[in-house]
């Protein structure tokens, strides 16, 4: 019987040969991942169950990136419980400062996910590793717990989309574009409770950086999974790394979906989400003029090499408007590494950027760069609810790291093009 | 099971934000966390929602982040079920994981109004509208989350299952 990526990885792990859509099974994990905030929960039901030990110390990760460097005392007692229970449990993955990054840029670079894994993690956004060619999927804190205890987690067999990239990817248009794109056109919760597969000629041509963008945003269409059938860009990206055996599943020809969506990328042009919901998209041209207070470069979706050094490129010689902050997060310590060697921090700073240690704090609005109310940021991040950066009455608009630093230069959102019109 | 209360109704996509915003987040005392429920979709619903209220919405409630304060918050509060067309996939797994009832009726999502008393028998799968004198069907619950219900939650559900003492 024919099957899809989502279903042969499930069937994989739950040790069946075949799974079809709606199907509960019960299936073998190969990592479990929670942070600072969802951790502490699954700590305390993991103790409460009575469960002494978890079922394999290299198979739970947890990564202290929320409110790290701790922000307050009440954060400070969160990760604390974290570090406590790493080390009681000898775990392999645990990350404290200096060694932290944000999460889902962290482990990929870590090699801790690979192709084939089967992973959850108490975080909305552990659907990046689906650009691995891994099956990850966010859950809470209690899921996590039980992952803990039994190496185990229940999954409904996901219906599955499919996403057709065609076309050329126009002159500033990133992976980013692409999936901001995709949310605009099927809605906020147009794949509720599916997997989605990216697709196409475009996606075979993206690195691994901006495939992990895409994959990273499959939960704001409300989808399970965002997948992407491993190929030489991953197996040259994980083969340095890897921790474990990886497998690669690709979908039989004749699978079946729910759906089938194409798109003519050379008909996108660079894409802003405007607030309050990342489905609002419109082309960064027509948007008019937009003041912005703040511009935010950086988190799980858009912190990574790539990100940084599209970002250098555009603040090469240049200084961010006087009206504006701009922060720069890079999501891991190697990228902040490599921004140094690369003489990126040079550039940001004298533009009059912030560079940050690596943390998920800006993009939740957590700590550090909080809007004040009746302020607008643009954000290379995933979300733009009401209150999501700061102020209830604040406001957040989504783009790509090359809209997000011409914006920074002019002060209002800007398509990149036009600074190289001038 | 039979669940009374007063509605309070909220539109489509609700987000986790809305639920508990992250700015609380550092703490997962359900006390803690009530007192700021749904704060960002309605600041005063925190201060006026009684115990027993229920939470009415239309669809994708619960989308955003996996955060199981967004259901704790709720719990917290004293907010006896949540009733919307439809939920976020996450939301959904958590809200059974930690024994918030939550139903899904498209009939009940577009009918009920604000401040409407409500009477839900969980067994019959019936939300009876007591200020309209009118009945909505909800859709019934997948056997295998009843499973959960019936073991009093994941972790229990699990300690059966996996005989972990």
């Amino acid at each position: 019987m024919k099957m899809n990526m989502a279903e042969k990885i499930l069937a994989a792990k739950a040790g069946k040969k075949f799974v079809e859509p709606g199907e509960l099974v019960m299936a073998k994990l190969d990592m479990i991942l929670a942070n600072d905030i969802t951790a502490p929960i699954a700590i305390q039901e993991f103790k409460a169950s009575g469960a002494k030990k978890v079922f394999d110390r290299k198979k739970v990760a947890l990564v202290p990136d929320h409110f790290t460097p701790n922000k307050d005392i009440k954060s400070a007692e969160q990760a604390k419980i974290l570090r406590e229970f790493a080390y009681e449990q000898k775990l392999t993955h645990y990350y404290d400062q200096g060694e932290v990054g944000i999460e889902h840029a962290l482990l990929p670079e870590k090699g801790v996910v690979v192709p084939g894994d089967l992973i959850i993690g108490a975080d909305s956004h552990t659907c990046t590793y689906g650009a691995l060619g891994a099956f990850a999927t966010g859950v809470g804190s209690t899921d996590a717990a039980f992952g803990m205890m039994t190496g185990m987690a229940w999954f409904k067999v996901p219906k599955s989309v499919k996403f057709v990239y065609k076309g050329k990817l126009n002159k500033w248009v990133s992976s980013k574009d692409l999936i901001l794109h995709t949310i605009g056109d099927i809605g906020v919760d147009g794949a509720l409770y599916m997997a989605m597969e990216f697709t196409g000629p475009v996606i075979d041509r993206l690195s691994m950086d901006a495939r992990m963008t895409m994959s990273n945003m499959a939960i704001e269409a409300g989808g399970k999974a965002g997948l992407i059938a491993a190929d030489e860009t991953t197996i040259a990206y994980v083969k340095t790394r890897a921790e474990h055996k990886w497998k690669v599943f690709k979908s039989d020809p004749g699978a079946k979906y729910e759906k089938v969506i194409e798109y003519d990328c050379s008909k996108i042009e660079p894409v802003v989400s405007v607030p309050h919901l990342p489905e609002n998209t419109k082309p960064a041209s027509k948007l008019g003029k937009v003041r912005i207070d703040q511009s935010v470069i950086g988190s799980c979706t858009n912190g990574r090499m790539e990100d940084m050094r599209i970002t250098a490129k555009i603040f090469k010689g240049k200084k961010i408007n006087s009206r504006v902050r701009c922060l720069i997060f890079p999501g891991t310590r190697d990228i902040y590494l490599q921004c140094v060697k690369e003489g990126l921090v040079e550039i940001f700073v004298k533009a009059g950027a912030v560079f940050s240690p690596p943390t998920c704090g800006p993009c939740l609005g957590g700590h550090m760069g909080i809007l004040a109310k009746g302020e607008t940021a643009i954000a290379t991040t995933n979300r733009n609810f009401i209150g999501r950066m700061g102020s209830p009455e604040s406001f957040v608009y989504l783009s790509s790291p090359a809209v997000a630093a011409a914006s920074a230069l002019t002060g209002r959102i800007t398509n990149p093009e036009e600074l190289y019109r001038r | 099971m039979i669940i009374k209360g007063k509605a309070w109704k909220f539109g489509n996509d609700v987000d986790t934000d809305a639920i508990i915003p992250a700015r609380y987040l550092n703490t997962c005392d359900p006390g803690e966390l009530a007192k700021h429920v749904m704060e960002d979709a309605d600041k005063e619903f925190a201060a006026r929602v009684k115990l027993g209220d229920i939470i009415i919405a239309g669809k994708n409630f619960g989308c955003g982040s996996s955060r199981e304060h967004a259901p704790i918050a709720i719990k917290g509060a004293g907010i006896s079920c949540v009733i919307a067309k439809d939920f976020a996939r996450i939301f959904y797994r958590n809200s059974f994981n930690i024994g918030l009832p939550i139903f899904e009726s498209e009939e009940a999502s577009q009918a009920v109004e604000n401040g409407d008393e409500l009477e839900i028998d969980v067994d019959k799968g019936t939300i009876r509208n007591i200020s309209k004198t009118k009945s909505y069907k909800v859709k019934p619950i997948p056997p295998f989350m009843q499973e959960l219900v019936e073991a009093g939650g994941l972790i229990n559900y699990g300690k059966a299952k996996f005989k972990i003492k």
